[in-house]
């Protein structure tokens, strides 16, 4: 087994499922001669030729509305965002027609709209946007943002297998940091589940994608203070895992959510509302939250470094958690 | 953060004391068990050490006032408040000066054993006015914020107590009464690991409460629950206490704590009597005989009672598991002997303890024995002395009694009940006599003590008394 990047699992498993089915395509800015912003698809026009690796006009609309018209006659596109920050442009497209296509004409959209999301690279407000919560918001759609290499290799054939519309996030941060030997044989990550990354007794850390990393650290550093957390990785944040959530507070009757999107209108508040909900005689103490402040991504480093969670911050609220 | 020093409780039969001194003013210094103040009450005066070390802040009580137990009487600023106020991050559970004691020791364990603990000022359970002000103080400024209006319980007396909707639902499903235990979270909140704690010590609580409380009818007061302690529940729904003309009298603290005792000595020990008599015609004499001459030599009265104890001393010397307490699959046998001797109180009951009975000659019995009884009857009892009794006498013949058959005095196994000595017509060698006799009865705790024990043990005592041969002068 080879060392593989976050960024490189991407790569392989869209060339793996271009392999395996001629209806798979990629188009997207610069994703064919110049092999992607992030270099994601480098090598895929020339593996799979001009028809099947499209680079587009500047121009998310029409990106996403051609590879809807391309679903309905038997194809299956992967829509690639150069920055997620511009799936904004396509928001009419997904959340009026992606999303409700199947449900008003009976016409099924199998694409993957996927693009680097996430800040922490000093990528400024218009690169380092996590907009998931726009579209869980929406019914119809999938969303899966996954944390590792392995997940987001088996989470993006999943999503490409999957004959509904899945917004596929990837973290820019984790593109070339995550490192894992990955399996040589074909394999999925099933879409809508949840994993424990680290069990524990104390307090449940739920999250997602960066922050998954972030809470092991902070694990890791209230480890030896005693304090045990069992960190879980969402995964998928539509259809949410609500049963691994629940049967983690139900083990550890603390929770702390953690995300990079920010505060208000972020998932921890759909969490909270869920598990007060399903599992409120289990609580030992209130459910709290670590996130980004209610601000755009600064530029100035050390005032995203201010903007964004991290190991320390986390630490702190869940040692406060567990005071309780 | 801010400690709270409280009116310690300072005897069973105490609910209120005096401060008489400061010994320490606003501003001082003071060290954790350092003495920081004297009070009175009607039974004890005494120095009451500091229960952190720290600055005193703020005296709440001035000298001459008197308070109930409880009261918060001053505030010792516990160092490193400075540095946790300004990072609320660096506040660890382990840091919380004022730690209240484990819950399981909260446990209305026997009430002698307890006042042990009720000696140091322990950390009161937050009481309504102050609960909000220490949790501002130790928690970061979003954990108030969130915890300010969380979900309090008050009890039927008032208390709040602060926990949570999992603690709420274990104590629901365990029988466990929340106002029972004492909460170590952050602002005196009952934990996960506090209800758990009292659920895993608690074997012998009921399993469920009662599904509904029957409503008592009107112009009946609530019957009242004492804080911190296993609250005694009505054995008859109410409806069939209250009924025709009636008066409520609430019960003195001291009675509740004496009702506590033996409904937990009933509880914990099965009981088993033996019934034995002893001829006390030679006692008589002897005590008739020196009467005069020790009540002019030593200024006090000659009783029966350093007859009695002498001879259990003997016999608990020979018979080591009749001097023992019990804990768990232990039986602690104790090196001392040390009698508790009820003394009845117009307004009670108390067991003042002769300490190293087996060590004092006659004269020092007597001494002893008149000593902690003035003293109970005085309200002039440490409470030191009411404590670490081994063996129990009690004596109902004092008021005439026949005999009795008296509840274990706990930690003890045993105790022996002496009744009246009356002159009788008993059978010596096929002739009828006229003898002064007594009935004795020995109760005790039949996890320990086997009959065969406790008759040995009685023939032993009463050899003893019938032939008694020390001076008593």
């Amino acid at each position: 087994m080879a060392q593989v990047t976050y960024l490189d699992a991407i790569r392989q498993a869209m060339i793996e499922e271009m392999d395996r089915d001629p209806a798979v395509l990629l188009m997207g800015e610069d994703v064919g001669v110049y092999g992607g912003a992030f270099k994601a698809s480098a090598g895929l026009l020339k593996r799979f030729g001009w028809e099947r690796v499209i680079d587009t006009p500047i121009s998310e609309t029409a990106i996403v509305g051609a590879a809807v018209g391309m679903s309905y006659l038997g194809l299956r596109p992967i829509a690639e965002m150069q920055f997620i920050d511009f799936i904004a442009c396509a928001f009419n497209q997904i959340t009026n027609f992606v999303a409700k296509s199947h449900y008003r004409w009976g016409a099924p959209v199998p694409i993957v709209i996927r693009g680097p999301s996430g800040g922490g690279v000093h990528g400024s407000a218009f690169h380092s946007a996590n907009p998931e919560m726009y579209f869980v918001h929406t019914p119809g759609l999938k969303v899966v943002y996954p944390a590792t290499a392995y997940d987001a290799k088996g989470l993006l054939k999943s999503a490409i297998r999957e004959n509904n519309p899945v917004l596929f996030f990837e973290h820019k941060f984790l593109y070339r940091r995550i490192k894992e030997d990955l399996p040589e044989n074909d394999y999925t990550v099933p879409i809508g589940q949840a994993i424990v990354r680290r069990p524990g007794r104390d307090v449940s850390i739920v999250t997602y994608a960066a922050m998954v990393h972030a809470s092991l650290e902070a694990a890791e550093l209230l480890a030896k203070e005693g304090i045990e957390a069992e960190v879980v990785d969402l995964r998928t944040l539509l259809p949410l895992d609500r049963q691994t959530i629940i049967e983690s507070v139900k083990r550890t009757n603390k929770l702390l959510v953690v995300h990079e999107d920010t505060r208000t209108g972020g998932i921890a508040g759909e969490i909270a509302a869920l598990v007060t909900d399903s599992a409120f005689e289990d609580l030992d103490g209130p459910i709290r939250r670590v996130t980004s402040l209610d601000t755009p991504v600064p530029f100035s480093p050390p005032l995203e470094e201010h903007f964004l969670p991290n190991a320390t911050r986390i630490a702190e609220a869940a040692r406060d958690l567990a005071r309780y | 953060m801010a400690v709270e020093v409280i009116m310690p409780q300072m005897g069973e039969s105490i609910f209120e004391g005096t401060v008489t001194k400061w010994l320490k003013k606003p501003g001082d210094s003071v060290d954790r068990d350092e003495p920081l103040f004297e009070i009175s009450t009607d039974k004890v005066d005494a120095e009451i050490p500091s229960p952190a070390a720290g600055v005193l802040k703020e005296i709440r009580v001035e000298e001459g006032k008197t308070v109930p137990i409880q009261t918060v009487v001053a505030l010792i600023e516990a160092p490193g408040t400075q540095v946790a106020a300004a990072k609320p991050a660096a506040t660890r559970p382990s840091e919380a000066p004022a730690k209240p004691p484990a819950p399981a020791k909260a446990q209305a364990p026997p009430p002698q054993a307890s006042q042990k603990a009720e000696q140091r000022p322990a950390p009161a359970p937050p009481t309504p006015s102050s609960a909000p002000a220490p949790l501002s103080e130790t928690a970061p400024p979003e954990a108030a914020a969130a915890g300010e209006d969380e979900e309090e319980t008050v009890t039927d007396d008032g208390k709040r107590i602060r926990s949570s909707p999992l603690v709420r639902r274990l104590a629901r499903e365990n029988g466990i009464d929340l106002g029972t235990l004492t909460g170590t979270g952050a602002g005196g909140r009952v934990s996960k690991k506090d209800v758990l704690a009292a659920i895993s010590s608690g074997p012998e609580r009921p399993a469920a409460e009662p599904a509904a409380k029957p409503t008592a009818p009107s112009g009946a007061p609530p019957a009242q629950t004492s804080p911190g302690r296993v609250s005694l529940e009505a054995a008859l729904p109410r409806e069939r206490i209250y009924f025709g003309r009636y008066e409520v009298q609430p019960m003195s603290v001291m009675r509740q704590r004496i009702a506590e005792h033996m409904v937990l000595s009933k509880r914990v020990s099965p009981h088993v009597y033996s019934i034995d008599e002893a001829d006390m015609t030679r006692i008589a004499h002897v005590r008739e005989a020196a009467r005069s001459e020790f009540e002019q030599k030593h200024q006090m009265k000659l009783t029966f009672m350093p007859f009695f104890v002498r001879a259990c001393v003997d016999a608990l010397r020979d018979f080591p598991t009749v001097n023992a307490s019990v804990d768990g699959t232990n039986v602690v046998l104790h090196g001392e002997i040390n009698i508790g001797i009820a003394v009845a109180l117009d307004w009670g009951l108390i067991v003042p303890v002769l300490k190293h009975a087996e060590e004092k000659n006659f004269l020092g019995l007597q001494r002893g024995i008149n000593d902690v009884a003035e003293r109970a009857r005085a309200k002039k009892l440490k409470p030191e002395d009411v404590q670490e009794s081994t063996f129990s006498i009690t004596n109902p013949g004092t008021f005439g009694g026949l005999m009795g058959l008296p509840i274990i005095n706990q930690p003890n196994v045993a105790i022996l009940g002496i009744g009246a000595i009356q002159k009788r017509p008993v059978i010596i060698d096929d002739a009828i006599a006229i003898r002064s006799m007594v009935y004795l009865t020995l109760s005790y705790d039949h996890r320990v003590v086997d009959g065969a024990t406790a008759h040995q043990f009685m023939r032993r005592v009463k050899e003893r008394l019938e032939n008694w041969t020390e001076d008593v002068l």
